[in-house]
């Protein structure tokens, strides 16, 4: 199992729900980081956190719009969907070593 | 940081070299996860044509078929590549090309190690603006699993893991 930082900082960023709750916000559109808050019952500072955690993540990413930085959903998803053909290729090989071992007992 | 190094997987299973090869491809069908599957209708099989162009494709029980990729090379028992075709929409797309390499080593008289990495993801960036379009809508109609749908999948497999 090569490679399991990307994932693991994946699924960590999605653990947690106020973060759930700031990507469901930011499917509709870019937003400045205020208005994220206005939106979510926490505080400025914890939105600026986890902001940051879906930013390392690769689930959003920051543009600067005039003074304000706006947050958007990663609009490429690399890293979403690298992570689901991570999940598929384990569960697959997984599912491969079962069969082929049960044939030859079988 | 966008990350588009290749999926690595590595499994030992206790079978020699050929027939490590032969089921992963001759018998694709008989493990592959069969909720992975892209068809209209409920997947009944998955196929690898056993020669270089050949077709990866899922048939559905309808008798229908649905193009995953096809053989770029077929080296038994040793080594597979296949091309990987499916957009992160759940499409196949003839211009998408990623690649699934899969070695077969024999590590012992009844062993086999198999080696799979999948690569070229940056190839899904050429699609981008498509891609934000469906997370936008949070998903197409009709496709398994549109971009929120992973993300919901993802959330739920972290806030309720699954007992195994």
């Amino acid at each position: 199992m090569m490679q399991p930082s990307a994932t693991d900082a994946l699924f960590d960023a999605l653990g947690d729900g106020t973060r759930r709750a700031i990507l469901e916000q930011l499917r509709a559109g870019p937003l400045p980081v205020v208005e994220i808050t206005r939106r979510l019952p926490v505080g400025r500072p914890a939105v600026s956190q986890h902001l940051k955690v879906l930013k390392e993540a690769g689930l959003v990413s920051a543009q600067q719009d005039g003074t304000r930085r706006r947050y958007q959903l990663d609009p490429a998803g690399i890293t979403a969907v690298r992570a689901w053909l991570d999940g598929l290729w384990g569960q697959a090989l997984d599912a491969y070593k079962t069969a082929v071992e049960q044939d030859r007992v079988s | 940081m966008i990350n588009t190094t290749p999926v690595r997987k590595s499994i030992t299973v206790d079978a020699d070299q050929k027939r490590a090869f032969d089921f992963f491809t001759a018998r694709h069908a008989t493990w592959w996860p069969s909720t992975y599957h892209i068809g209209s209708s409920d997947y009944e099989a998955a196929v690898i044509e056993p020669f270089a162009g050949g077709r990866w494709f899922e048939r559905g029980v309808d008798g229908a078929e649905a193009d995953w990729g096809k053989v770029l090379v077929w080296e038994p028992p040793e080594r597979l590549v296949l091309a990987w075709q499916i957009t992160p929409d759940f499409q196949f797309d003839p211009e998408l090309v990623t690649e699934i390499e899969v070695r077969f080593e024999p590590i012992g008289p009844n062993q086999t190690r198999v080696d799979l990495e999948h690569r070229y993801f940056d190839r899904f960036g050429e699609r981008a603006a498509e891609m934000r379009a469906i997370f936008d809508s949070g998903g197409v109609p009709g496709a398994p699993q549109g971009w929120a749908g992973i993300l919901r999948e993802f959330a739920a497999a972290v806030t309720h893991p699954r007992a195994r």
